[in-house]
């Protein structure tokens, strides 16, 4: 066996890589967000942490707080964000456990098709759905013809009919497009993985089948279906790019808008860190309940 | 796979929903393409069918409009550095973590883990705040686009390759060393040949990863010239006047489409005869996918 030193230096290139790219740019965004700015509001990072200033902190999430002038759009972004992670669940489940475990001979087929979506980007997804959600569009005409946009303004949920001027409801379809696919997948494992025997067993000891579901199905996929959770709900909060091409309204923007909006458009960059920095450390008790549960099955997979 | 018999007998209400979501999932896809197709102007209804606006058209077309392929350059030009970059330092990476045990292996996994959860936005803010300030010599650009690129997918790399590491297990390592070959030499001539296949799907998904990639793309680039072709249709979505946008989307994931195809072929060929992993998961990326739970 090669000794230790050898393994440590095959991935010091690597780790110093991402030491470097990775946790200094963090703490790039922390030095700004805690820094000052010139007279010309071009963004002093403050390296040293005796220099920090908290006052964009203490800005930032003021204006995210209750009653600041950015809690709508807080309350808007977890909104649509719980809506969209229910229709996905609603949605991704049964053609995870139908890929998973009843396709049969089609199971290459359809598990192929599902994988096909990673390979599109995610901006060409939202692509097809402008050409097809414009007024003149293929699903618009279809939509209004069946009369769902009639529907949908008596329940509230839609303004006029041109699909694509800031509709709430097309920004939340389209993110549950964008994110189904990264939910099946993970869900698609741990449903594979599932063992047939309980399932046997129970309806063997007489248990229907709603209530084996219930009981033993629904139990076990249960870790699979948070992993597939988490692993939505944190690129949705910080997207943007979804809001800007199904809206693109400040009536619908989400607070990865406000933030893309401060530091790549205003002056306000130290803003726009310091908000980065709120985000971070809301969406790390995310990662950490993920990063967890995927350490535990590292360990028992070795 | 299996054929396995279920509770339920044939779930019939499963399958049509689960046939339901593709169709709903690619069609707009397909459209997308079919537009790009048309012998007019439209981007919304079909008219007949055309090259027009892939090199037909004098002005207008990919091949003819400066602004659109010279998105085209840029996003390959960016992930052929990733992938030359980021595959190396993965697999550098995946052979060391395997091993460490003890002090500072914990540190380690969890650095290369993070990435993988952290989202987009966060990561691009940071490298745009690096570039904008400490690392002013770099500043924006190409340069700082691949530094990033390599950033989010060399993880991906290390979940792959550890992955199969662990499929190989290390009989073959300890006969090598067993039989006298020095620490290099049985990374050079035992593991190294035994990682091909790894290697190969690790080389796709980072140039899928890159190809794909828009927010860091986007916060890195100084200009017209460092636009990328999502960073393209991002900006001309709503506004193009033209098919020539669906063109060139359509061009991106052919050529996506076509590494995915080759890779295929290279890892059925060098797993002839060899157990583990279906190959169809293991080259789609998608047991690493699954295993690293990445969403880009």
């Amino acid at each position: 066996m090669a000794p230790r030193w050898v393994w440590r230096l095959l991935s010091a290139p690597g780790l110093l890589f991402l030491a470097v790219f990775f946790l200094v740019a963090f703490y790039a965004v922390v030095a700004v967000g805690l820094g000052n700015v010139t007279t010309q509001f071009q963004p002093v990072p403050h390296w040293n942490p005796l220099d920090w200033n908290v006052g964009y902190l203490r800005e930032a999430l003021s204006n995210l707080a209750p009653g600041g002038q950015m809690w709508p759009v807080v309350v808007r972004t977890v909104l649509y964000i719980a809506v969209a992670m229910a229709l996905t669940l609603l949605i991704g489940y049964p053609v995870a456990y139908y890929a998973a475990r009843c396709a049969g001979r089609w199971s290459g087929l359809i598990l192929a098709l599902l994988v096909l979506p990673f390979w599109i980007s995610y901006i060409m997804r939202l692509l097809a759905w402008t050409n097809l959600l414009a007024s003149d569009g293929y699903a618009s005409e279809a939509l209004n013809a069946l009369g769902v946009d009639r529907l949908f303004n008596t329940l509230g949920l839609m303004e006029g009919d041109d699909w694509l001027g800031g509709q709430p409801v097309t920004v939340i379809i389209a993110l549950v497009y964008g994110y189904v696919p990264f939910f099946i997948l993970p869900l698609y494992a741990s449903l594979n993985r599932l063992d047939q025997r309980l399932i046997e067993t129970s309806r063997d000891l007489g248990a229907s089948a709603a209530e084996t579901f219930r009981r033993v199905i629904l139990p076990l996929s249960r870790p699979g279906i948070y992993a597939g959770m988490v692993l939505i709900a944190l690129p949705m909060f910080g997207d943007y790019f979804t809001q800007d091409l199904m809206s693109g309204s400040p009536n619908t923007n989400m607070v990865g808008n406000i933030i893309n909006g401060y530091v790549q458009g205003g002056p306000d960059k130290s803003l726009g860190a310091a908000m980065t920095m709120l985000l971070s450390a809301f969406l790390l008790i995310f990662m950490a309940f993920y990063l967890r549960s995927l350490r535990r099955e590292q360990r028992e997979a070795e | 796979m299996k054929l396995r018999r279920d509770p339920w007998g044939h779930p019939r209400g499963l399958a049509l929903v689960t046939w339901i979501y593709i169709i709903w999932s690619l069609a707009p896809v397909i459209m997308a393409i079919r537009f790009a197709f048309n012998e007019g102007r439209s981007r919304t209804t079909t008219q007949g069918w055309s090259l027009r606006w892939f090199w037909q058209d004098p002005t207008l077309s990919v091949f003819h409009d400066p602004s659109l392929h010279s998105a085209l350059e840029q996003s390959l030009t960016l992930a052929f550095f990733a992938m030359l970059i980021a595959t190396p330092l993965g697999i550098g990476l995946a052979l060391g973590l395997q091993r460490w045990r003890g002090r500072g292996s914990g540190i380690a996994n969890g650095l290369t883990l993070l990435p993988l959860v952290t989202p987009e936005l966060v990561f691009a803010v940071g490298l745009f705040m690096l570039f904008t300030t400490a690392f002013k010599f770099i500043g924006l650009g190409t340069t700082a686009q691949v530094i990033g690129h390599v950033t989010f997918s060399v993880s991906f790399v290390v979940v792959i390759v550890r992955g199969r590491l662990q499929t190989i297990g290390s009989d073959m390592e300890e006969a090598a060393a067993d039989l006298g070959a020095p620490p290099w030499e049985v990374v050079r001539r035992v593991l190294i040949p035994l990682l091909i296949p790894a290697i190969g799907a690790s080389l796709l998904i980072v140039f899928a990863l890159s190809i794909d990639d828009f927010v860091v793309s986007q916060y890195l680039a100084s200009g017209a010239d460092t636009t990328t072709v999502p960073m393209r249709i991002y900006a001309q979505a709503r506004a193009a006047p033209t098919p020539a946008l669906n063109a060139l989307a359509t061009i991106m994931l052919a050529v996506t489409l076509l590494a995915l195809l080759l890779a295929y072929l290279v890892f059925r060929f060098s797993t002839r005869g060899q157990k583990g992993g279906s190959a169809i998961g293991q080259l789609a990326g998608l047991d690493a996918r699954i295993d690293a739970g990445g969403t880009k």
